[in-house]
């Protein structure tokens, strides 16, 4: 019979099943940071149990950490606990490979597994952090998981879990100039909504997936959490090989070959039925803006602000109007001629070389406008601000105006200092528009960061497409 | 893990789709090492006035009076009745702990976030999956009865309304069977521990490159 990638993904981790067809899957990559990572080694600890397999852990700092000034430390004691915890739990636990504060090779969970090439096709990979999925970008089954799960990982190698159904996100066509994979992601969640894919593992395939690179694809990935699936992947070709040769990670000489031989089957078969099937034009496709409180609520570049009339369902009206006083906008607004007060150009969705080529390629030879307050550029890893500052991507920043940061999670989610005040509206690359997530009364706008460049220049949303 | 057999609890309405897990407990207090304690701050920023930071003294803080939870009618409710696509975002455990240790055992929408469900049936939290249109009609029962209370019996898989009306839920044996015994999903697996060695006694001959 015909198999999907995800059954192919699945079949092949299941240690035993339970009659109602819960399974026992091994995990063979545990990434681990500071966040969600304490309770579970104390767990383990108090349960008396060893980690079952140490060489499985890769761990980072990444949500805590400062992004400037790293020689005064981290100043918030709390912040500072935390991420000294995993110091002092790697140290007695060990790992395969750990980047701490400060270490060339630290970054964001996300964006470091991949680039030292301990994400590898065919993995089942957890971290108990919802944008996991990022790694399905290398045909991987990636999840994040709760704390429990974290503690069951370390003590188990295993994670009971149910088959999902599958889903086929297929976009077909070509993109227009200026139009990225984040747009091909926020083009996707809006059109099947935040809960679209609860239940589902997504597969995105089409030949405008095919034709992303792999920071693109783990872009697409990675938000396929905020389409409501905990898993999204993308079937392996010559982009991903070619992605992992000569990575530290990655497997050497015969055993690479070997490999290769084994991943390149990890895709879906020819007549592999899916539970769903979800069509996009990739042509049809333009720069997209959130304008509310959810992913879901997402429109293109030369589009407006909606009313809360244009929608019939009661529950989904109620949210608009909440939404649209939250953000503190008015339905009709042109897109356009919402002002920026900050952007931040980072996070696990876009803080990858390609994502700064992307938003330097707009800055270059221009200014930050002058109300815009703050314009964050923060790579995703020590690796990837060496490759940028090799470039000279830092300067073009600079020069505009923009803030050139160290490595962390930062604004995206407003643990360390970088944060929105209340009522400032930014346009950002990360992934959540929710009430708060980027500092207490924040507004956040989600674009790609082309579109996010763009922004901080005109300082309002303006179409990368008459910049370009 | 603690047990869940069966519950009559108090249920308060939060009438609102896509609860993300931000707003359940933000971001600043998941710097805590600890998993208790998190209950004074669920739903901080719609139920306080001001604005919350991990170490603050709760009980003096300004409440929100037009948070549904700060309504004196709704205080000791162990029931939070949902819509569509709650728990959504991240995969912050610190939600359900947050939950539990507020005074929820049970929560009762249309939808949950995959994470954020599975997660909640980890601490004895019981989130049940219900018709929206028999949602539809408890927020409705609620807003016009003070002190509306829900049984719940999870052998029974059925929520009982105070007219009588019982409504029937589904639920994973395999999750019902831990939950109803309140089993320790390690020890569980643990049990199984041959089967994982031999797994990966297997793949690691298969797949050496895994094993580096």
């Amino acid at each position: 019979m015909p198999q999907t990638l995800y059954d192919k993904l699945w079949q092949s981790h299941v240690v035993r099943t339970e009659a109602d067809g819960t399974a026992l899957l091994y995990i063979d990559r545990h990434l681990v940071h500071e966040v969600t990572s304490p309770q579970a080694f104390e767990g383990l600890k108090l349960a008396g149990r060893k980690p079952w397999r140490i060489s499985s852990i890769v761990a980072t700092a990444d949500h805590n950490t400062p992004t400037d000034h790293w020689e005064r430390g981290i100043e918030d004691p709390v912040s500072r606990q935390q991420v000294e915890t995993l110091d002092a739990n790697i140290r007695e636990v060990g790992a395969l490979a750990y980047f701490p504060f400060k270490d060339a090779r630290q970054g964001i969970v996300h964006v470091v597994g991949p680039e030292n090439g301990a994400t590898l096709p065919g993995m089942t990979v957890v971290c108990g952090d919802s944008h996991t999925s990022t790694h399905g970008a290398f045909a991987c089954l990636a999840h994040g998981i709760g704390t429990s799960e974290v503690e069951h990982v370390m003590a188990t190698q295993c994670l009971l879990q149910k088959k999902m159904k599958s889903m086929l996100v297929r976009v077909e066509g070509k993109v227009g100039a200026g139009v990225t994979a984040k747009d091909i992601v926020l083009a996707i969640i809006g059109k099947i909504g935040t809960a679209g894919g609860t239940g589902y593992a997504i597969e995105f395939g089409g030949s405008a997936i095919r034709a992303l690179s792999m920071e693109g694809r783990m872009t697409v990935c990675n938000m396929a959490i905020e389409a409501g699936a905990r898993v999204g992947f993308v079937a392996v070709d010559d982009t991903t090989i070619a992605y992992l040769k000569d990575r530290p990670f990655s497997p050497k000489g015969e055993v690479w070959d070997r490999a290769v031989a084994y991943w390149r089957t990890l895709v879906s078969d020819a007549d592999a039925a899916f539970d769903a099937v979800i069509d996009l034009d990739a042509s049809q496709i333009k720069p997209q803006v959130t304008w509310g409180t959810s992913p879901e609520m997402v429109v293109a570049i030369d589009g407006q602000v909606p009313a809360p009339e244009d929608f019939a369902d009661p529950v989904k009206r109620e949210g608009v109007e909440r939404a649209l006083q939250y953000m503190g906008l008015t339905p009709r607004t042109p897109i356009k001629h919402i002002r920026v007060d900050q952007v931040f150009i980072g996070s696990c969705t876009n803080s990858r070389i390609e994502d700064l080529r992307e938003a330097a390629s707009i800055a270059k030879g221009r200014q930050k406008a002058s109300n815009v307050r703050r314009v964050l550029v923060v790579p995703g890893s020590g690796l990837v601000k060496k490759q940028a500052e090799a470039e000279g991507l830092d300067k073009v920043f600079v020069a505009a105006g923009f803030e050139w940061r160290e490595p962390g999670c930062s604004m995206c989610l407003a643990m360390n200092a970088d944060r929105l005040e209340p009522g400032e509206r930014c346009a950002s690359t990360s992934n959540r528009n929710f009430e708060g997530r980027q500092g207490n009364g924040g507004r956040t706008h989600l674009v790609s960061p082309a579109m996010a460049a763009a922004a901080a220049i005109a300082g309002h949303f303006a179409d990368v497409r008459d910049i370009l | 893990m603690r047990a869940f057999t069966a519950l009559d609890g108090l249920v308060a309405p939060l009438d609102r789709a896509n609860v993300d897990t931000d707003a359940i407990i933000p971001k600043q207090f998941l710097k805590s090492i600890k998993r208790s304690g998190f209950g004074p701050n669920a739903f901080d920023e719609w139920r306080y006035l001001d604005h919350g930071e991990p170490g603050m003294d709760n009980s003096k803080r300004p409440l929100n009076p037009d948070f549904v939870l700060n309504q004196p009618r709704y205080q000791g409710a162990a029931i939070l009745l949902t819509r569509d696509n709650f728990g959504c975002g991240s995969s912050r455990e610190h939600a359900p702990w947050a939950l539990e240790d507020y005074g929820f055992r049970a929560l009762v929408g249309t939808s949950f976030a995959d994470i954020f469900y599975n997660n909640s049936f980890k601490n004895g939290l019981l989130p049940i999956k219900l018709p929206a249109a028999e949602i539809d009609e408890l927020f409705a029962q609620v807003a016009i009865t003070p002190g509306y209370r829900l049984r719940i019996d999870l052998a029974a898989q059925t929520v009982t309304r105070p007219d009588g009306k019982m409504l029937s839920f589904d639920i994973d044996p395999f999750r019902k069977e831990c939950l109803l015994n309140g089993w320790d999903d390690i020890g569980l697996t643990l049990r199984h521990a041959d089967a994982i060695r031999e797994f990966e006694a297997k793949r690691r001959i298969e797949q050496p490159w895994l094993f580096n």
